[in-house]
């Protein structure tokens, strides 16, 4: 029941995520989409993660995106031109992006026809802490450090992009 | 009837911790800006308020009274849904975290229940993370009040709260962890409990104040800039931004920002508590009296906090920026280390 409740919150309030005007109140669905997540967390017997979903994507990713758009203070959309073509028929990179969108919809369709019932939880839930944690630096080593280096690659491309290379002698 | 309140007195002592609670937090509100303005009357050499009451005890109620009776205002180019939704989300968050916070041991209430009752309104295994993550949701509410406000001083405010908060938010997790890596343990009920040892000979005095006083400093430091209290309350800065982020806050809604802020204490204060100064542990007090031990060191940090406000000036932005960035962050990681490895080889 409760299960149905996060479900539908999470999909209703992603899709109103991309349906919003102004972005303010996106970030703010976005967060609302996340707290339903950690509601799902919740009823599957981990807490845990349920925490942490919302210490570091609602408490503190947010925070920054809303920080960001805030300090932009960006308008809302321009989207007069938008709504009158269809998205295959606008420029460059419009066009890009529905092809895209059309490629990750067949992926998605196709994934779930293959995938058959789920698979059914272990009926010892991982609560415990040191039991995530055991299982995260030993089973799932490799994709933790892959994942990590992911991370450290983003943050490394994101000095690079936001450093100034034109003023030599300016303050960092 | 009486049939009924024995054999449910379990119960009905759990709703009564509930609205006990609810109650005590708002009156603590009322009793913190009373004492706030008694205690910044006698650093100043006044007297403070004397009028309403015995000493001015009343004045809170008359504060409440004239907040009430003000006229909601509301900016025309506010955005009308987001600037009522804030200041909600706020006292929300305020109230909420306290909810899994223990305040006492288990007690029958002088033989009044046949089984002891643990002071709490819920037990989580993973407490500590959960007061975190409210407690994070918590600076959603000035910072849309800051956006929805749509005037420069309260943009400003909201902008300041949110920096502030990531930046201070880090080092408080960090602080945090070194005791959880001590207690072994996330439940705030197990850390309390790890820390009723003895120490120097003295029993129930294995606070964690003393295994960890760097980490006590950064935490309540944190603390300090999460609840935006002087010298860290960049979001209000009466100086530079009129009233900051509810600068155009009226009423209630105001009132609610206000409530929020000194609930944020409390929990802040309880939860340093539980942390570090051995919850309702202290030497000689039998554990169905903790309660008042705990109110007892509560009070003692809600009097440091006040010292603090009326003793020391504000920093300056980015004097906040690198403090946190530069000093307390590294050496809240330090601790971190440190505290681990003296687990693993000494077993502390």
């Amino acid at each position: 029941m409760l299960f149905y409740f996060f479900g539908a919150l999470a999909v209703v309030a992603s899709l109103l995520v991309i349906a919003q005007r102004n972005p303010v109140y996106s970030v703010l669905l976005l967060i609302l989409s996340f707290g339903a997540l950690s509601g799902l967390y919740v009823l599957l017997d981990a807490p845990f993660v349920a925490a942490i979903q919302i210490i570091v994507y609602a408490g503190a990713i947010m925070v920054l995106f809303l920080f960001v758009v805030m300090l932009l203070n960006a308008p809302h959309e321009e989207t007069d031109y938008d709504e009158r073509t269809h998205p295959m028929l606008r420029p460059g990179p419009m066009r890009f992006g529905a092809v895209l969108a059309l490629a990750l919809i067949a992926e998605l369709a196709w994934a779930l026809a293959r995938s058959g019932t789920p698979n059914t939880f272990s009926s010892t839930p991982v609560t415990s802490v040191a039991a995530i944690g055991r299982s995260l630096f030993t089973d799932y080593a490799f994709q933790f450090e892959v994942t990590s280096v992911l991370i450290l690659v983003a943050m490394v491309g994101a000095v690079v992009m936001a450093r100034r290379e034109d003023r030599p002698g300016a303050k960092r | 009837m009486l049939d009924f309140l024995s054999t449910n007195s379990f119960l009905i002592a759990q709703v009564g911790i509930l609205v006990v609670i609810w109650i005590g937090l708002q009156l603590s509100a009322a009793v913190m800006v009373y004492a706030e303005r008694k205690v910044a009357a006698y650093l100043q050499q006044r007297v403070g308020p004397t009028r309403v009451g015995y000493a001015g005890l009343l004045q809170p109620i008359a504060d409440v009274v004239k907040l009430l009776l003000k006229e909601e205002l509301r900016p025309a180019a506010a955005d009308p849904f987001l600037f009522y939704l804030a200041p909600i989300i706020s006292a929300t968050a305020a109230f909420a975290a306290f909810a899994v916070v223990p305040f006492g041991g288990s007690t029958t209430l002088l033989g009044l229940l046949t089984e002891p009752l643990p002071l709490h309104v819920a037990d989580v295994n993973v407490a500590v993370l959960v007061v975190f993550a409210i407690t994070s949701m918590g600076v959603y509410g000035i910072v849309l009040a800051g956006w929805s406000s749509n005037s420069k001083y309260s943009l400003l405010g909201g902008l300041r709260s949110s920096a502030q908060m990531i930046s201070y938010e880090l080092s408080y997790g960090m602080a945090l962890a070194a005791v959880l890596v001590l207690a072994n343990s996330m439940s705030l009920r197990d850390i309390v409990n790890a820390q009723s040892g003895s120490l120097f000979g003295i029993p129930q005095f294995r606070w964690f104040l003393f295994l960890q006083p760097i980490g006590f400093l950064i935490f309540f430091t944190a603390g300090i800039a999460e609840t935006n209290r002087a010298p860290f309350d960049f979001p209000e800065a009466e100086q530079e931004l009129v009233a900051g982020y509810h600068t155009e806050y009226s009423s209630m809604s105001f009132g609610l920002f206000f409530l929020a802020e000194y609930i944020n204490m409390v929990t802040v204060s309880a939860v340093a508590t539980d942390l570090y100064l051995g919850g309702w542990w202290l030497p000689l007090v039998p554990e169905s009296w903790g309660w008042l031990a705990f109110l007892a060191k509560i009070s003692v940090l809600l009097f440091f906090y006040i010292w603090m406000r009326w003793s020391l000036p504000r920093y300056r932005y980015d004097q906040l920026m690198a403090f946190g960035w530069k000093v307390l962050l590294p050496v809240s990681v330090l601790n971190l280390i440190v505290t681990a490895a003296g687990v693993l080889y000494f077993g502390l």
